[in-house]
């Protein structure tokens, strides 16, 4: 048995007991999955915050069997994913697209960024803020797809699970975010922090449309 | 390695690109974790407000406000919680603005104003007896022995006052309007008899009056134009002119005289 089935079977057992347990495995992938959906980590922190009361909650008026029977890791993303859309929904509704420039979490702690010297971890951040942004740069359910397929590293199965999508939809969109990433990276030079233009946006427009 | 050849890498091949997507993940603030068991009601957050006993704690999670205490300072107040409580807990910003908005107007005595509790490890008796309490309107008082009575256990009223002891939000749970059956105002856990009557000062009663009286053996009050007995701080008691007003020691005797129980306040016959 893996740890999030046996992490069910002490939820089924008891919801209290156990929660700390589930908060304590998944909140950074939580995390991560609405920083890299939403490019926030105020927002982030939020959806990730109320994805583990929600599952909470559906669980306290789960039966035992269909607590025990969960799939941890793609129900919960499923949570997150949507609580991410809602919350995106929202904010185009406050704001005209455009101006919605999402900022950039520039807070990345990775246990390999601590074995190297400092002009290395500074080289990584600069790579993975482009990467993130270029991320922000996909349709949001191509988006989706790569995040928790390849940020996250859910099999093909658990991310159609999550994204309640055909496992075949799921391969062809992960093959197109990854083909539209390149397109975003090789789009010279990359945008500054917290700087991205309408007028970049404009830019790859092309370059995206082409090849989706 | 260098910036260059690591997007040249994952430029050129899909297995860097993944590995790249893979090394994006982060590690939540430490404030997720503990939110979301806040928001489970596994732990709690707390924060000062204002009362007319000066600066008090009050502690919430998702469930509810689950404590109200006063203390020196947070630490203080903290240590307490968790002797008492069991849970963990740490500072909030500020008292979520709907409970804060709520527990203002409760204080104001909008008894209209729902406050989500956490009165989870208590007893049934007890919440009874908490629930109760809570539908005294602001500025008016009743005698352990109502409580006890209201909730269908007249002969309990030890067990009420036992009970409003352990008032785990007192002032959002008014068990400062409950007084001995003798009209002696009682003990109180937010600070005793003179606490109390702080309180009740500030919600506009009358304690010296209240006190006076019930020492001259009042127990009711009623009307010879309605004919109708209350309890002595009912809204209806005091709206009686002087020249209108009669006294009663006992229901009884009110009974007695013609007169029938006010049907807001509901007097209730008091064990000797």
């Amino acid at each position: 048995m893996d740890a999030d089935a046996a992490l069910a079977q002490r939820l089924a057992r008891d919801v209290d007991a156990a929660f700390p347990g589930l908060v304590e495995a998944h909140q950074d992938r939580l995390y991560t999955i609405a920083l890299r959906l939403l490019g926030d980590g105020r927002d982030a922190e939020e959806v990730a915050q109320d994805a583990l009361v929600r599952a909470f909650r559906a669980m306290r008026g789960y039966q035992r069997e269909r607590i025990a029977a969960l799939r941890l890791r793609p129900w919960l993303a499923s949570i997150a994913v949507n609580l991410a859309r809602n919350r995106r929904r929202r904010a185009d509704d406050r704001q005209p697209p455009g101006q919605l420039e999402p900022m950039l979490d520039a807070g990345f702690d990775l246990a390999t960024d601590r074995r190297a010297g400092p002009e290395h971890r500074a080289a990584r951040r600069e790579t993975q803020a482009e990467l993130a942004h270029a991320l922000l740069e996909l349709t949001p359910a191509v988006r989706a797809a790569i995040v928790l397929r390849h940020v996250d590293g859910l099999s093909l199965a658990e991310t159609a699970e999550a994204l309640g999508r055909p496992e075949g939809t799921i391969k062809a969109q992960v093959h197109r975010g990854l083909r539209e990433l390149r397109v975003v990276l090789d789009a010279a030079p990359p945008p500054p922090i917290r700087q991205r233009t309408p007028a970049r946006a404009a830019r790859l427009q092309p370059a995206l449309e082409a090849i989706r | 390695m260098t910036t260059m050849t690591t997007i040249t890498t994952a430029r050129d091949s899909d297995a860097a690109l993944e590995a790249a997507l893979h090394g994006l993940r982060s590690t939540a603030p430490a404030n997720v974790g503990f939110g979301a068991l806040v928001g489970a009601g596994l732990a709690d957050r707390y924060a000062p407000i204002d009362t007319p006993l000066g600066t008090a704690f009050v502690a919430w999670n998702g469930r509810g406000v689950s404590w109200v205490g006063q203390a020196t300072d947070g630490p203080a107040f903290e240590a307490r919680f968790r002797a008492d409580v069991g849970r963990a807990i740490a500072p909030g910003d500020a008292v979520p603005p709907r409970l804060a908005s709520a527990i203002a107007r409760r204080l104001a005595g909008d008894r209209r104003a729902h406050i989500p509790l956490d009165l989870r490890g208590h007893t049934p008796f007890e919440v009874m007896v908490w629930l109760k309490a809570l539908e005294i309107p602001r500025g008016e008082v009743r005698p352990y022995g109502w409580i006890a009575a209201e909730i269908g256990r007249p002969r309990a009223v030890r067990a009420v006052g036992s009970a409003l002891a352990h008032n785990p939000v007192p002032l959002v749970v008014p068990c400062h309007r409950v007084v001995r059956s003798d009209g002696f105002i009682g003990q109180y856990s937010m600070g005793g008899p003179e606490a109390k009557r702080r309180v009740l000062g500030s919600e506009g009663l009358d304690t010296s009056r209240l006190e006076a009286e019930a020492a001259a053996g009042i127990r009711f009050t009623g009307s010879d134009t309605t004919h109708i007995v209350c309890n002595p701080t009912c809204r209806d008691a005091r709206r009686v002119t002087e020249r209108h007003r009669v006294t009663f020691p006992s229901l009884a005797a009110a009974a007695h005289a013609g007169y029938r129980p006010c049907k807001h306040c509901r007097p209730v016959s008091l064990a000797a």
